[in-house]
């Protein structure tokens, strides 16, 4: 019925002469997009007038980084691409964090920027950048429009190159003149790029290959990262670990693929990860990496990195495998295809219950720990608060730094794409707009942004947005009155010389709130805390908490830089 | 090591761009590129002559080349039965005495004098690079003015062309 629709909406517009800006409308339409995120401005009026009444709902963030963070936030938690549109040269710029963070998170978004007229693109015109130049490296691809007869196929292709194979970002930049052209408007050719064929079938020979080593192996572990979660794996994966016995261990964007209280899941593995899983990384003779990519923070010293390991690596971007560790068993595909290709072939279970007896043993020696004090607001114990009060299952979107590590050390997600945190880039200012990209895609789901207030600052202006729009997303500020992870490095590293890392002037948070037109809370103890977080859950709108927590909190464990990932320090309390 | 690279590419604009920066951004040091169409005009050929560390860092940039999205095919070549060519432009000093030994000195290179003035004259040589650097520095002693270098450009031998897919890639065989 739906395919039936979209073929007579592809008929009836086939044919017709239409301008650019009513084009991409038109192919926006076509794509089934549902929300648009950004920003208007000189060179893109003559869209906006098209979008004035498309009937495509167009979410005004305050700040073009603020729209493309909400667009990665949709990405991330609908699966869709998140599309952002905004004006040429400070528009344009204003995007480039959060492309280079879609880059590196693998999230799919088409991202529309304007641009000057052709005839003066080149002679230094008003609002005019080369934003061609300046996003090429942090673009999976990008095009110009030169000719408005090609904007559709642009778009098609666009669409198509950001969602298929590794996921990233694709920008479109249309000069002004291109926006007003006319010209005919065909949607329905199909998409073929030659030189674009991503394999997502995993070769026979390498899965026979991984199952002759599982078998073979005493102590394998299976490293799942966000190309599980990016390929809907999560099933295959539990389905797979618990065939072959196989314990599992997650990236920090890898959260969620397996079930946080799963017999055969052994935690985050990492610079914060905990010390089980960082042993299994280490102790291992098996390593099979699934859609991760030995970042260097998952990794540590890579010479101590599972140094008796044979290394199988799944991954659907060939270039990923052997860029940092060396591998033995390449396997190119999507995860979710080579997972069950693996459940398939049904291979003889290594012999694994000592081993699993080993990391439980860790796990009970080694738990991830803190010292409790009722009396303040210990981060760690909030954390747990809201997994409580939200059962382990609402959406978690964070900036980066302590935060982000407790959230992630201690939310225990049950289910995947619950989790919004930029992994790669690091980005302040992350969590609060892709949470009202993430409330948009699940509008029945919990959201709670969970933030420092550094990386607060840097984008509170979209409070604005989850007034206009009623989001109800609880955002607590953990408000340590310093750029946390900064200060623990400075603490640690470079003998307590806190170097502007410690912010005690800070706006009045629940005037901010009231500013807004949100409601506010705050706490200071342990007790507060639970029944601010109990009446913000259930209170009908947004709410910002301001928690103060003690500001000489560090995150533990912690792999110190340059060492390997058995010489974590911070095991025990 | 010294490794070539040949790869066919979408020939528009930007796309020379996109190689290059991908080059300097995953620190790798091009030390020449020579850039033309193909028989299909719609694909261009570049050839790449790269210094890496070792072959896994070769192997890396095949892969990262590969990945972009207007890449169709990349290929090291170095170790293939190929032909790999370049052309060099040498305006060498040279006075009407000495022009006659110069000619000498140039003919087992195959070389050839392509212009004269009152003072200097141009070699215009083609061949392999140490062909074109051995040419280079049996001329120096009479006073190089300057020199244009074209940089590599190389195909395989036979009939068996490179196939314009991108699948096989080294991985996955």
């Amino acid at each position: 019925m739906k395919t039936k629709v979209k073929e007579e909406v592809a008929e009836k517009s086939s044919s017709k002469k239409m301008n650019g800006a009513m084009m991409l409308v038109e192919a926006l339409k076509e794509e089934g997009v549902e929300v648009i995120f950004g920003y208007p401005g000189g060179a893109v009026l003559p869209i906006y007038d098209k979008l004035y009444d498309a009937g495509i709902k167009h979410i005004l963030t305050r700040h073009e980084q603020g729209g493309i963070h909400a667009a990665e936030g949709y990405a991330r938690i609908s699966g869709k691409p998140g599309v952002c549109i905004v004006t040429s040269g400070p528009g344009a710029t204003n995007v480039v964090t959060g492309l280079t963070d879609a880059m590196m998170d693998s999230l799919p978004l088409v991202v529309f920027t304007g641009q000057v007229a052709s005839g003066v693109i080149g002679s230094d015109a008003f609002q005019e950048a080369d934003v061609i130049g300046i996003t090429m490296p942090v673009t999976k691809h990008s095009y110009q429009v030169r000719d408005v007869n090609e904007l559709p196929k642009i778009i098609k292709e666009a669409f198509h190159i950001a969602t298929t194979g590794r996921p990233g970002p694709v920008l479109i930049d249309i000069p002004k003149d291109i926006s007003n052209a006319e010209g005919i408007f065909d949607y329905s050719e199909e998409v073929n790029i030659s030189s674009y064929q991503p394999t997502t079938k995993p070769n026979h020979l390498q899965i026979r290959k991984l199952v002759e080593a599982v078998s073979c192996s005493k102590k394998p572990v299976i490293l799942a990262g966000a190309g599980v979660i990016h390929a809907r794996a999560n099933k295959e994966l539990k389905t797979y670990a618990e065939q072959q016995q196989i314990p599992v261990v997650h990236t920090l964007l890898g959260l969620g693929g397996m079930p946080g209280d799963h017999e055969l899941y052994f935690g985050m593995a990492g610079m914060h990860g905990c010390y089980t899983a960082n042993m299994a990384l280490y102790e291992c003779d098996l390593l099979i990496s699934i859609g991760a990519r030995f970042d260097d923070r998952v990794t540590g010293n890579l010479k101590h990195f599972a140094p008796n390991a044979k290394v199988a690596h799944i991954d659907i971007d060939p270039a990923e495998i052997g860029k940092n560790v060396p591998t033995e068993i390449p396997v190119v595909g999507d995860a979710r295809e080579a997972l069950t290709a693996l459940i398939e072939e049904n291979g003889k279970p290594g012999h694994t219950s000592e081993w699993l007896a080993r990391l439980q043993n860790y796990q009970r020696e080694y738990p991830l720990t803190y010292k409790r004090d009722p009396q303040v607001v210990k981060p760690q114990r909030l954390i747990e608060m809201v997994h409580e009060q939200t059962r382990g299952d609402a959406i978690i979107t964070t900036d980066v730094g302590q935060h982000q590590m407790w959230a992630a050390q201690y939310y225990g997600f049950k289910n995947p794409n619950r989790w919004v945190t930029s992994g790669g880039l690091g980005t302040m200012g992350f969590g609060l707009p892709s949470a009202i990209g993430a409330q948009l895609a699940d509008e029945k789901a919990t959201v709670v942004a969970i933030l420092g207030d550094g990386g607060f600052q840097m984008t509170s202006q979209e409070l604005t947005v989850l007034a206009q729009l009623k989001l109800p997303i609880k955002v607590i500020v953990m408000n340590n009155h310093s750029l946390g992870m900064v200060r623990q490095w400075q603490e640690i590293f470079y003998e307590k010389r806190y170097s502007h890392s410690l912010i005690p002037d800070q706006p009045d948070m629940m005037k901010l709130a009231d500013a807004y037109g949100i409601k506010g809370f705050k706490a200071r103890n342990e007790e507060e805390a639970s029944e601010v977080l109990k009446e913000a859950l259930n209170y009908d709108g947004p709410v910002l908490i301001n928690v103060v927590i003690p500001g000489e909190e560090k995150v533990y464990p912690m792999v110190p830089p340059g060492k390997g990932n058995h010489e974590m320090v911070g095991v025990k309390p | 090591m010294r490794r070539i690279i040949t790869s066919f590419v979408n020939n528009r604009s930007g796309v020379l761009s996109r190689i290059t920066g991908l080059f300097s951004r995953r620190g790798y040091n091009i030390e020449s590129i020579t850039v033309g169409h193909t028989e299909t005009p719609e694909v261009s050929r570049m050839t790449f002559v790269v210094e890496v560390e070792d072959e896994g860092k070769a192997e890396q940039l095949i892969k990262q080349l590969n990945k972009q999205i207007d890449v169709i095919k990349v290929q090291d070549i170095t170790d293939m039965p190929m032909v790999a060519r370049e052309l060099a432009l040498i305006k060498v000093m040279s006075s009407p005495q000495n022009r006659s030994e110069i000619t000498g000195l140039i003919e087992p290179f195959r070389a050839s004098i392509i212009d004269v003035s009152k003072d200097s004259i141009v070699v215009q040589v083609t061949g392999k690079t140490d062909k074109v650097e051995a040419l280079i520095e049996l001329l120096r002693p009479y006073g190089i003015k300057e020199i244009a270098r074209t940089g590599t450009t190389a195909f395989t031998r036979g009939t068996k062309q490179l196939k314009k897919s991108r699948h096989n890639l080294l991985i996955n065989p």
